[in-house]
């Protein structure tokens, strides 16, 4: 345990605070001084609101003093990644089309949050609208690895995995289209969990590509994850693909369920491209889980060559069709070049967008367009159908799948400047967006330059307890989470 | 699907309603033909009988009672107008 409190658990604050050795004000306070000391050398925030924190702090304190604790999250600073919805606040999506707009109502998981008794604290940088592995496509620039500064948090989520791992949050969100919370969590050295699509509520988190889109958490530790999880997770009835799942006690189901389990090791996730020292490091969490007694298969997952191209054609397609709301007339960026209504549209969109964002549009666009439709959409849709049936198959044997999160460590900000390049980044996360399915990335070691690497656990749908469980019994026995950036 | 189509930049930009430079035009239409390029693998696929996936969630129709719900007040849903008159929001004349 750190002796910072800003370097601490949910866990080990809440009982903390429930134990009045702290209250949520010296914690929030000792957050932002750190938010101010790493800002100039991170940018993981797009914005905050100290009053607005402390007033939230206040309150909690209030609640506890009066014996009214609405649980573990109750004082704890969470911060936002921008793409989330807080009624009276900005919200950007790290897009100059949205530089100005302030939400005019909560998303679920931050009335979630909220009734948890949470401290929302500030809106982190991300990727123009989610698009992007690097954090460098933000309109605000880019954010600085806490690791190595020159190098990239990862992304689209990399606001969410700097701020938490440089000790500006103590837990914070993103959201995971292909891999958006496990690629950051892993070049970062924290835990981030994409839950099964459906379990947590989209309402209020501006839509990239809707039918992969999913929030989750940024921990340091697998427990954390479970806590926040539990607070957000379950049903709303204004996203219609949100599922009437009963949601289990995941922080119980981290001690109640036990192993030994079966672990699939995908042979295509180990492939050329993989490096080394990640490779190695996977192969010795490999070796953990079968020092343990779980019985470790070598399984197939056939398809997982066309993953990316899939992917490629699926979100662009949803997010064409998602963006085409910013018309410059409602909200958002309005060009003033534009000299009639139609004019507004193309002006506005060419004015307020970034070049990434505007590569996908097309690219979604001309697969959606008359005569392509069926080439491309429909059959990246029903290749879709195909990976997914390979996860289903490997789960008839094994309880999950453990893989290398990213086939990279950090990279230099500006090293990647071939968009091909970068879409790599995701090769080994974005199969469990395209099949719907739990995943969580864990720091399993760090190079020898000192940059942090994570494993992947995939879970089969809907079993997220057994997912933690997991992934707890490796961390438990590991100190990686213990260690933090010096800088 | 044999070989990588060529993407009509201009055709497309328009049905996206976006005003592209000439650069960006080059720009785009060079770096999507090679994400395109890659994308024609997909045809290699045999897809034959297999049903098309939308999302991995088993929900296929969700009905909800018709019942008025609380929503934004006038104000709230004006706040990021870019323009506003008269609790309307103002856009160029569109008809002459």
């Amino acid at each position: 345990m750190s002796s910072k409190l800003y370097f601490r658990t949910i866990a080990d604050l809440a009982a903390a605070l429930d134990a009045k050795q702290l209250s949520s004000v010296e914690l929030t306070q000792a957050v932002i001084a750190r938010t101010h000391a790493v800002e100039p050398c991170i940018h993981a925030f797009n914005s905050f609101d100290e009053a607005d924190a402390l007033a939230q702090a206040a309150a909690s304190d209030a609640r506890r003093a009066a014996g009214q604790s609405c649980g573990p999250l109750d004082g704890i600073p969470i911060g936002l990644k921008d793409v989330i919805a807080v009624t009276g606040q900005p919200l950007t999506a790290s897009s100059k089309m949205l530089k100005d707009f302030v939400s005019p109502y909560d998303a679920t998981v931050t009335t979630k949050l909220k009734k948890a008794g949470a401290v929302l604290w500030g809106r982190l940088n991300c990727d123009e609208f989610a698009m992007g592995s690097s954090t460098e496509n933000s309109a605000f620039g880019p954010t600085g690895n806490p690791w190595d500064p020159t190098r990239v948090p990862g992304g689209s989520s990399g606001g969410s995995s700097a701020a938490l791992a440089a000790g500006e949050a103590i837990a914070t969100l993103g959201s995971d289209t292909g891999g958006s919370i496990r690629q950051p969590a892993a070049l970062c050295g924290v835990v981030g969990l994409k839950p099964t699509y459906g379990l947590v509520s989209r309402f209020g988190l501006i839509a990239f590509a809707s039918s992969l889109d999913q929030i989750g958490p940024f921990t340091r530790t697998v427990e954390d994850a479970a806590i926040v999880l539990g607070a957000i997770a379950g049903h709303d009835e204004r996203d219609s693909t949100s599922f009437q799942a009963e949601i289990p006690d995941y922080r119980a189901a981290l001690t109640s369920q036990r192993g030994p389990w079966k672990l699939g090791i995908p042979k295509e996730y180990f492939a050329t491209g993989l490096d080394p020292e990640i490779a190695a490091s996977v192969e010795k969490a490999i070796a953990f889980y079968q020092s343990q007694g779980c019985e470790i298969r070598e399984v197939s997952l056939p398809h997982t060559q066309y993953c990316l191209d899939t992917y490629y054609v699926i979100a662009t397609a949803e997010a064409s069709s998602n963006l085409g709301r910013y018309d410059g007339i409602r909200y958002g960026h309005r060009s003033t070049a534009a000299k009639d209504a139609v004019d507004i549209y193309a002006h506005s969109r060419a004015e307020g967008f970034g070049p990434e964002v505007k590569r996908r549009i097309i690219l979604g666009t001309y697969v959606l367009s008359s005569g392509y439709y069926d080439a491309y959409y429909l059959r990246a849709q029903k290749v879709r159908t195909l990976i997914r049936q390979d996860f289903l198959h490997a789960f008839r044997d094994v309880d999950a799948l453990l893989t290398p999160t990213s086939p990279m460590p950090a990279f230099k900000i500006g090293e990647k400047a071939d968009p091909l390049a970068l879409y790599l980044c995701d090769i080994y996360t974005i199969g469990v967006n395209l099949a719907g399915l739990p995943a969580i990335s864990v720091p399993c070691g760090f190079t020898k330059s000192g940059l942090p690497i994570g494993a992947q656990l995939i879970g089969q749908p809907w079993k997220e307890s057994n997912l933690l469980a997991i992934a707890h019994a490796y961390e438990r026995a590991h100190d990686w989470s213990a260690q933090f950036p010096i800088f | 699907m044999s070989s990588a189509p060529a993407l009509d930049i201009d055709h497309i930009a328009k049905l996206a309603r976006l005003a592209l430079t000439a650069e960006e035009k080059a720009r785009f239409a060079q770096q999507l033909g090679d994400v395109l390029h890659h994308i024609e693998q997909l045809a290699k696929v045999d897809v034959t009988g297999v049903e098309p996936t939308a999302h991995a969630s088993p929900i296929f129709n969700v009905w909800q009672a018709d019942v008025a719900q609380p929503g934004l007040t006038v104000a709230d849903a004006l706040r990021n107008a870019p323009a506003q008159r008269d609790n309307m929001i103002l856009v160029p004349k569109v008809v002459e």
